[in-house]
């Protein structure tokens, strides 16, 4: 026997999880403690995932499978996102070993809980198809090749188009709650990226416009902490200030143009 | 009208700069000639009281934007949702400060209205009798802590308002613009407070002068 195979073997480590759970979107949240061998380099989601195929609490109570989303694990689909230590971010890309133990795991309950980590995010897609994040091109006949694009603009619109609608800026946004009907800072860098493309500049005001409508950018309150959570990077808060700027001309442009 | 939250908001913003900011400033480089004794105090006083149609600039010019900016911005800090435990970032401290400070600031000024302005106008007091009146006032050492707090409060609020106003006009847009943004208000917060807290200490300076008269 090797020296380190003694070692694992007297230590035994082990990871101890304190899950945020919760059985219907109706029913009370409680806590659930799940103790699982430590292997080497496992994520957060690989521990739900052994979880899953030994649901065995720190009691040693069978129970129920945790319930989450997952589907990348690759930290582009934006689907395992939940309050891993109080912070919102994905699953699949949490390292355990960076990690301070207990890990407490939570849903991201600024959105409706469907049940343990699954959340409903409906309200952000609800809120690109408010603010028309998109570009339309369809029409009764070829509207031929669109303007260029400047290589600045290009790079600029790369950063905004990274985002992969996971909420994580909505959960860490101090606006966004029950009191309030902030859509949430996302839908506002999408607006800027379809705004800045050539083609999607034809319709800009009207996405301005709806940007700027009950519940748009305006309940900004500069916490900037959208830009500390995104888990890509995204430039939010410039987009944010950017979409003031165009949000003080269309104004000026409304009352005084017409 | 769908456009409502907007108007309010961006109103909100303005009403913080042009006038209650540019008031708040204002007001404590006037007070801050209390530093130059009564006289020089009342001189200014009476200055200020000479000034044309002056009953109607109050209201509109400082009641009613001060009225409007209090209680819109109480609605504001009391929809947000603090999550410094989870974001302790210098921006998240300054957003719960402001509405910290913005709370404080509002209570503040309605006593500090009542008690120099409203009784003022009431008893039809003279300017010697309001400098009397104030420094009285603030001979008292609780009353004086209480005055520190307001300034302190109202400045930084006006301060970092200052720092969002610029972000939500879309004038300060990038993080660098955005950052050195944070000194310069980090300055004008340190420079307004002295002017503030000296003419604080000059009326309890003054009401020593007067009681040995």
């Amino acid at each position: 026997m090797s020296e380190q195979q003694t070692m694992t073997a007297d230590e035994k480590k082990t990871v101890r999880f304190i899950i945020t759970r919760q059985d219907s979107p109706e029913s009370e949240p409680y806590e659930e403690e799940f103790e699982l061998e430590y292997r080497p380099n496992m994520t957060v989601n690989s521990s739900l995932m052994e979880i899953q195929r030994n649901p065995v609490n720190a009691k040693g109570e069978r129970v129920s499978p945790v319930a989450w989303e997952a589907n990348c694990l690759e930290e582009v689909c934006g689907a395992c996102s939940m309050v891993i230590n109080g912070t919102p971010r994905q699953a699949c890309s949490t390292l355990v070993d960076e990690l301070e133990q207990p890990i407490r795991v939570q849903p991201m309950n600024t959105f409706p809980v469907m049940r343990d980590m699954v959340v409903d995010r409906n309200r952000m897609f609800d809120t690109l198809k408010r603010v028309k994040a998109w570009i339309p091109i369809d029409g009764t006949y070829d509207l031929g090749p669109g303007p260029r694009m400047p290589e600045v603009e290009r790079q600029w619109r790369y950063e905004l188009s990274k985002c992969m609608t996971c909420g994580v800026c909505v959960q860490a946004c101090p606006n966004v709650n029950s009191r309030s009907n902030f859509i949430g800072p996302f839908a506002v860098a999408q607006v800027d990226l379809f705004n800045s493309h050539p083609t999607g500049a034809m319709n800009k005001h009207e996405r301005t416009d709806a940007l700027l409508e009950d519940g748009g950018l305006q309940e900004c309150g500069n916490s900037q902490n959208c830009v500390q959570a995104c888990p890509k990077g995204i430039p939010l808060t410039t987009a944010i200030a950017r979409m003031n700027r165009e949000g003080t001309k269309h104004m000026f442009r409304k009352w005084l143009s017409r | 009208m769908k456009h409502r939250s907007f108007f309010h908001r961006r109103l909100h913003s303005l009403l913080g700069v042009i006038p209650v900011g540019f008031f708040l400033v204002e007001h404590l480089i006037t007070n801050h000639e209390a530093t130059k004794g009564a006289a020089a105090y009342v001189e200014q006083v009476e200055w200020i009281w000479g000034i044309p149609f002056l009953p109607v600039l109050e209201i509109f010019f400082i009641f009613l934007p001060l009225l409007y900016h209090g209680v819109y911005g109480l609605y504001i800090a009391f929809t947000a949702e603090n999550n410094l435990s989870n974001f302790s970032t210098f921006r998240n401290i300054m957003f719960m400060l402001q509405r910290v400070t913005g709370v404080i600031t509002l209570i503040f000024v309605t006593t500090h209205v009542w008690e120099t302005r409203l009784k003022v106008a009431l008893y039809d007091y003279n300017a010697e009798q309001l400098t009397s009146l104030t420094a009285n006032l603030l001979s008292d050492p609780l009353t004086q802590v209480w005055y520190a707090i307001g300034i302190v409060a109202a400045v930084f609020h006006f301060s970092n308002g200052m720092w969002s106003f610029l972000v939500s006009w879309g004038v300060t847009v990038g993080p660098r613009a955005q950052r050195i943004s944070s000194y310069v208000w980090a300055v004008v917060f340190v420079l307004v407070s002295y002017v503030g807290l000296r003419a604080l200490f000059a009326f309890s300076e003054l009401a020593n002068q007067l009681a040995q008269r």
